[in-house]
């Protein structure tokens, strides 16, 4: 990147340019620092706050300039993946970038899922890793994998630091690459000898990326196009994705979904950004989407897309998906847009920009052709009365999960931080939890990482420590990353953990139920009602620190929540024992189309005339 | 149906594997390729032909352009682009089919490069289908071995695609 930098300029010429007297007067004014210094000494120039990892031998040196860091607090995780969740958590609950630093080898390999998960959700993360000695590079030295090499297909991109002087200008492209754009995970791994030698520290370094230039401003001409076929539309749906809160466009969006007045259905990933409370909101589409959100989809005339991508969990098949309606498509990442779906109007751009460009064009022309969409609003309104979220009562007389998950939500309100594993308990807190802001519900959406609550509501905590941060776990997920629990109770990070524990891979169970004859094969945790409960999750809490209380009635579950939230001198953890036989509706069946939608087990909502 | 990618790319490390990695992991099949320096330093360009539907090239090309070191991407079309491969080809010969096989490479304007009392080494340059008839044509001969370079194209007229590097 910066190699140049060493680089004497070749030149006959005596004289040097003065953009050439300016470098060399730089290089001559420059501190010397070692590579490790120049890393920390440009996290701290780009704003970094805290960090989470863990170190090794080959991070080491780096390290050892962190020890004595004032400007940067580290976090020392207990494992790798949940200082890359731990990232996640803090990025996307601050919108700030997250960092994580592991060393070389089985370090690096451990941070892999989470920079997988980063890259599936946009989410904007810097992973340091530590490399072998640039000479013993190739050898299959002690603790050497080729991380740049191992994580290509799941970054932004990828750099490999062999020379200190490049570390500046690597540091601030990746970042800039991180945080721009349609954000994502860029790793640096930088070899030992890179961060033991020294070299001049130049600041701020030239961002060599030439390649690199994200469109934020829609074409005009694009813009009022789209503005044409919203006031033209009989039916429209806002089909709101998470690059709407990547791109901190909310209020910008919830200013255009009024002016225009469609209804808006907001994904997994953007639950939040626009509030639940608000009329407009049918809630969350797709495969357990409402039945109003998914039917809104599948009858509109014109899908207004807003950083979303047509995911699978969201169409169903998606041949048979909105089969009458034209696409508006809005993406900063091009690649998106016809990826899935065609787009009738394609449009490239920032949201936050391209919304605030939308109102006008559209209010020019509703002026010409007011919008009439109360036809619309008739139905959908039906379909809102007639299927309403809800459940059951367990038969078996255990806790209802759903029950739980809404009263957490409802005792700790929408200033709240929610962070969900996966699988049905994540469904259950997406659907019951009522969301009044971005960036208040995180979760592992694309890549779908069982073990992404605890350690992404721990970042969250540290980005956001006013908040209380909730992790909503199940009794699967819970076991995959609960170590960092004694990374909580050790650096005063008070979370909230609610294992909602039906003793069983929960949503792997109701698939079993529902498509494998109900065959369990496997699913089965024995960790909740009627059975050994190894390990028992209230011991383990007390082992690391934390208050664990188990909640078995509905009467204990009010007091239990309440203590959670009064208690921040330590983690807490509720171990909610539920019925294993409640799930998660509606549901779509995978392999179908969206009309195949189910209110409740065997229960098709009703149709209208079409 | 084949389509030819021409791409300018920074060269720097790996950056093969990420563009190759890409096809493989999109599921397109790379047909052809070919790298080499550019007259600008620093640059290098790859010609790919890949195999693939107007839909999915597409998806290949905005893929490909969201790699960070890949700079511009042109589609060459046959008509406004000159296209050529380059095949060495060792063809058995004897004292019967020497003067036959050396009648056929001039008629190709092929060169032989490498001459033994049982083999001859005949380099060609042309478009595939010249590159192919001449492979058809050697084929009863008995062929020992060939060595074949990727597709190598360049748009028509004076334009250059370094030139069109900050037109997005």
């Amino acid at each position: 990147m910066a190699d140049t930098v060493f680089d004497a300029p070749e030149t006959d010429a005596p004289e040097l340019s003065l953009e050439e007297q300016r470098k060399a007067q730089q290089l001559a004014d420059a501190p010397i620092l070692t590579g490790s210094g120049a890393i920390l000494r440009s996290l701290e120039l780009l704003g970094v706050t805290d960090v989470f990892g863990l170190p090794g031998g080959a991070i080491m040196p780096f390290y050892d300039e962190l020890m004595s860091a004032d400007k940067i607090r580290h976090i020392l995780v207990r494992h790798e993946q949940g200082a890359g969740h731990a990232a996640e958590g803090y990025a996307s609950s601050s919108g700030r970038l997250g960092v994580a630093i592991a060393t070389s080898g089985p370090g690096a390999t451990n941070l892999v899922t989470a920079i997988a998960d980063a890259h599936m959700d946009s989410v904007p993360m810097l992973a340091i890793t530590g490399q072998v000695f640039s000479t013993s590079m190739g050898t299959d030295a002690f603790q050497e994998v080729d991380i740049s090499g191992v994580t290509m297909p799941i970054t932004k991109h990828s750099f490999l630091v062999t020379k200190p002087e490049e570390i500046p200008g690597v540091i601030a492209a990746a970042v800039h690459l991180a945080t721009t754009g349609r954000p994502g995970p860029v790793l640096v791994d930088v070899t030992k000898d890179a961060q033991q030698k020294s070299a001049p520290f130049i600041w701020p370094p030239e961002i060599d990326l030439p390649g690199y230039h994200p469109v934020t401003k829609a074409n005009a001409k694009q813009v009022h196009l789209a503005a044409e076929m919203i006031a033209q539309a009989q039916k429209p749906v806002l089909y709101v994705g998470g690059g709407t809160i990547r791109a901190g466009a909310h209020k910008e969006l919830a200013a255009f979904a009024h002016a225009v007045g469609a209804p808006v259905v907001t994904t997994l990933m953007a639950r939040g950004v626009f509030p639940d409370s608000d009329d407009l909101n049918l809630g969350m589409p797709g495969m357990h989407g409402t039945v109003p959100a998914v039917l809104a989809l599948q009858e509109s005339d014109l899908l207004i897309v807003l950083g979303a991508r047509f995911d699978d969990r969201v169409t169903g098949k998606p041949s048979e998906f909105a089969p009458n309606a034209q696409v508006i498509h809005v993406d900063i990442d091009p690649a998106e847009i016809g990826k899935i779906r065609h787009a009738e109007l394609p449009i490239v751009g920032d949201l936050k920009e391209v919304l605030a460009d939308f109102l006008p064009a559209f209010m020019q022309a509703a002026s010409a052709h007011t919008p009439d969409f109360s036809a619309w609003w008739e139905r959908l309104n039906f379909l809102r009365e007639q299927y309403p979220l809800g459940f059951d009562e367990p038969e078996d007389g255990l806790l209802s999960p759903q029950w739980v998950i809404q009263k957490i939500g409802e005792m700790s309100g929408p200033e709240a931080v929610y962070a969900a594993g996966v699988g049905q308990h994540q469904m259950w807190a997406a659907q019951f939890i009522r969301y009044e802001r971005p960036n208040s519900w995180l979760n592992s959406g694309g890549a779908g990482t069982m073990g992404y609550a605890i350690p992404a509501a721990m970042g969250a905590k540290v980005a956001e420590p006013d908040r209380l941060v909730w992790a909503i776990d199940g009794d699967g997920c819970f076991q995959m990353t609960n170590q960092e629990l004694a990374t909580c109770t050790i650096n005063n990070i008070p979370i909230k953990v609610a294992i909602i524990n039906n003793s069983s891979l929960g949503m792997v169970r109701q698939w079993q139920s529902l498509f494998y004859a109900g065959r369990h094969s496997f699913t089965d945790l024995n960790t909740g009602h009627d059975s050994v409960m190894v390990p028992d999750f209230v011991k383990l809490a007390d082992a690391y620190g934390a208050l664990g209380i188990r909640v078995r009635t509905k009467e204990e579950v009010e007091p239990a929540i309440k203590l959670a939230m009064e208690t921040n001198d330590r983690p807490v953890v509720l171990d909610f024992i539920v019925s294993k036989d409640s799930m998660v509706w509606p549901m779509v069946p995978q392999g179908v189309g969206n009309s195949q939608v189910q209110y409740a087990q065997d229960l098709a909502p009703e149709w209208g005339d079409e | 149906m084949s389509h030819v990618l021409s791409l300018l790319v920074e060269d720097k490390p790996g950056l093969l594997t990420r563009v190759a990695g890409l096809f493989a992991r999109r599921g397109f099949n790379i047909e052809s390729l070919a790298v080499g320096k550019t007259e600008i330093p620093g640059l290098s360009r790859i010609t790919v032909v890949v195999d693939v539907e107007e839909l999915p090239l597409e998806q290949v090309t905005k893929q490909l352009n969201k790699l960070i070191n890949v700079l511009k991407i042109v589609e060459l079309e046959p008509e406004q682009s000159v296209q050529r491969e380059h095949m060495l080809i060792k063809v058995r010969v004897d004292n019967t089919t020497r003067s036959q096989i050396l009648e056929a490479a001039t008629l190709f304007r092929a060169r032989v490069v490498d001459v033994v009392t049982d083999a001859l080494v005949i380099e060609v340059t042309g478009d595939s289908a010249k590159v192919r008839a001449l492979l058809k044509v050697l084929g009863p001969y008995g062929i020992k071995e060939i060595a074949q370079s990727g597709l190598l194209a360049m748009g028509r007229g004076s334009k250059s695609i370094s030139e069109r590097i900050n037109k997005n």
